[in-house]
């Protein structure tokens, strides 16, 4: 009826978002930005001194350059599982759609079933440790792919049912067979889902903590550095508030850039979970 | 003519899905019947469950799972839905809310938890300077054993309402603008409109919110973790950090029977409840 906008509700909606929302991220800048002995009063106030520099070095250098491995660890880790569920849970969407029936049902089962069910954390170490994976990288990518498959698929599969079937049987007529039909024509076709899916999988694998504290001990990822970080420089905040700030900075890249396909992706995953 | 869409394209993933998920989940239900190393398992019958449900600090642990996952996501339907309906109305600046409610949804977790581990310092910390300028004297928010887990839930709350905000904002805008004028002719004050349209036509959205923070909720871990670690005592301690303790602890059988308690929670409460709210759907 009347398009006015609601000034007065706005201007609250504005500080009260702003205080509850922004001012934690504003904290983590600021605290990031401090020396030592400010950084320990924990208030929010501007750094007598910026020395962000010099925290990001002191960050970067402690304990042998471990953020550097860990970020090396975590961008294997992220890059090489979201391959892989994408792929395989895109094969599994293209045949599920095309061909339900009684093997579709119990595809879909199982689905339904990696969205719901925790994890079975030590069966799982015994299973990586027989098979000779336990804290490895291998084994903790594959454990991400099982985990990962479920979201992937019913991403795919909402997306397939809207790509028409004459394709495939023009594909077929034209002498390809199912990996050419599926690499050469559906796959490309999937582009935007795949991109959406990437996005909202690596955000996801590059936050995880639990698998890799339970599944790789050895070797360092950034959640896990950081919250190791935690425990033993429990004085020097500065330090810490630098760390989680650095930590921050890829989902914020994926967010400024994806922004449209992280919202269509969550939503759409969920609203027909 | 062979079809051209093999069941073996299931393999690969089949292949991964059951070796790292299937076996383990079936594996578990034997291996909480044990007293387990990894390496050598003794069957003991249900003593772990009997352990499970005797000891104060593991019943602790189950009563707050239940506390957690209802909590968090009836301050997220809540929240959620208030928030999809003042960024969808007349209000200035909605790309800009959008993506201030939504962006702690991407950050990590133990950042975000650690982050209010700080602000939430009992003395120093910036939410009880704040409360004492107006005269509020702010509680130990994670060291009083009253409060430690409630804390970690707003703090969970949010972090994960923006999540249901956008869901919620998908099922409003989806609404056909007819209803809405229809009613506005009709004289509806914006409350009526809230409820009898809003409120019902919402309710896809609505139960994937429930369910999705249900099953968010009640698996929990990482925050907890990062910002009481259980504790004091065992007071914010859920069934997942149950797992992870008596797994370091060494007793894998007795973490097991964690995990198959945790099994049995989700599903009891997620299974009935989804398919309780997806039956009584409106038709449009």
């Amino acid at each position: 009826m009347n398009g006015r906008r609601n000034w007065v509700l706005s201007i609250v909606a504005i500080v009260v978002s702003a205080v509850v929302f922004l001012v934690p991220f504003a904290f983590i800048v600021l605290m990031a930005g401090k020396d030592r002995a400010q950084a320990s009063l924990l208030d929010f106030s501007w750094p007598h001194q910026l020395q962000f520099v010099r925290n990001f070095a002191d960050v970067v250098e402690a304990r042998d350059y471990m953020l550097i491995i860990a970020y090396i660890n975590s961008t294997v880790l992220t890059v090489a599982s979201v391959a892989g569920m994408v792929v395989l849970a895109a094969m599994v969407a293209f045949v599920l759609q095309r061909r339900p029936g009684r093997w579709g049902g119990l595809v879909n089962f199982l689905v339904l079933a990696g969205l719901i069910v925790p994890p079975a954390v030590v069966p799982t170490i015994w299973v990586l440790k027989g098979t000779g994976t336990f804290g490895t990288m291998p084994g903790l990518i594959l454990v991400e792919i099982a985990f990962g498959l479920s979201f992937c698929v019913l991403l795919f599969r909402a997306f397939i049912a809207t790509i028409p079937r004459e394709l495939d049987e023009a594909a077929v007529i034209d002498g390809a067979g199912p990996l050419r039909l599926f690499f050469r024509v559906i796959f490309p076709l999937l582009r935007s889902v795949i991109i959406t899916a990437v996005v909202v999988q690596s955000v996801t694998v590059f936050n995880d903590f639990v698998n890799p504290l339970y599944f790789l001990p050895g070797d360092p990822t950034v959640q896990l550095t950081l919250y190791n970080f935690a425990g033993q420089y429990t004085s020097e905040y500065n330090l810490l508030f630098m760390n989680i700030l650095l930590i921050t900075v890829p989902p914020l890249v994926m967010f400024l850039f994806f922004n449209r396909r992280i919202v269509a992706g969550m939503t759409a995953g969920a609203i027909k979970g | 003519m062979k079809s051209p869409y093999p069941r073996w394209f299931y393999l690969p993933a089949a292949l991964v899905y059951a070796v790292l998920f299937v076996v383990p989940t079936f594996a578990s239900f034997y291996f909480s019947l044990t007293r387990w190393t990894i390496f050598e398992s003794h069957f003991i019958g249900l003593d772990n469950f009997v352990t499970f449900f005797q000891e104060p600090a593991l019943v602790k642990g189950f009563v707050n799972t239940l506390i957690y996952g209802v909590v968090t996501s009836g301050l997220k339907v809540v929240i959620g839905l208030g928030l999809a309906v003042l960024l969808t109305g007349r209000i200035a600046a909605r790309g800009y809310l959008r993506s201030v409610v939504f962006f702690p949804v991407l950050v990590s977790t133990i950042g975000v938890g650690l982050t209010f581990t700080v602000l939430m310092n009992p003395e120093r910390g910036l939410i009880n300077q704040a409360l004492g300028t107006v005269g509020v004297d702010g509680p130990g928010w994670l060291t009083d054993p009253a409060y430690a887990l409630l804390s970690v839930a707003l703090v969970d709350v949010w972090k994960g309402v923006g999540l249901a905000t956008l869901i919620f904002i998908a099922g409003i805008v989806s609404i056909p603008q007819e209803y809405f004028e229809a009613a506005r002719t009709d004289g509806a004050s914006a409350w009526d409109m809230f409820r009898n349209i809003t409120l019902p036509l919402a309710r896809p959205a609505t139960v994937t919110v429930v369910i999705l923070s249900l099953i968010g909720g009640l698996r929990s871990f990482d925050l907890i973790w990062a910002m009481t670690r259980g504790g004091p005592g065992f007071t914010s301690d859920v069934v997942a950090s149950v797992i992870y303790k008596q797994y370091q602890a060494g007793f894998a059988g007795l973490s097991t029977a964690g995990n198959v308690v945790l099994f049995v929670i989700v599903t009891a409460i997620v299974l009935p409840l989804s398919r309780f709210l997806n039956r009584k759907e409106v038709e449009l």
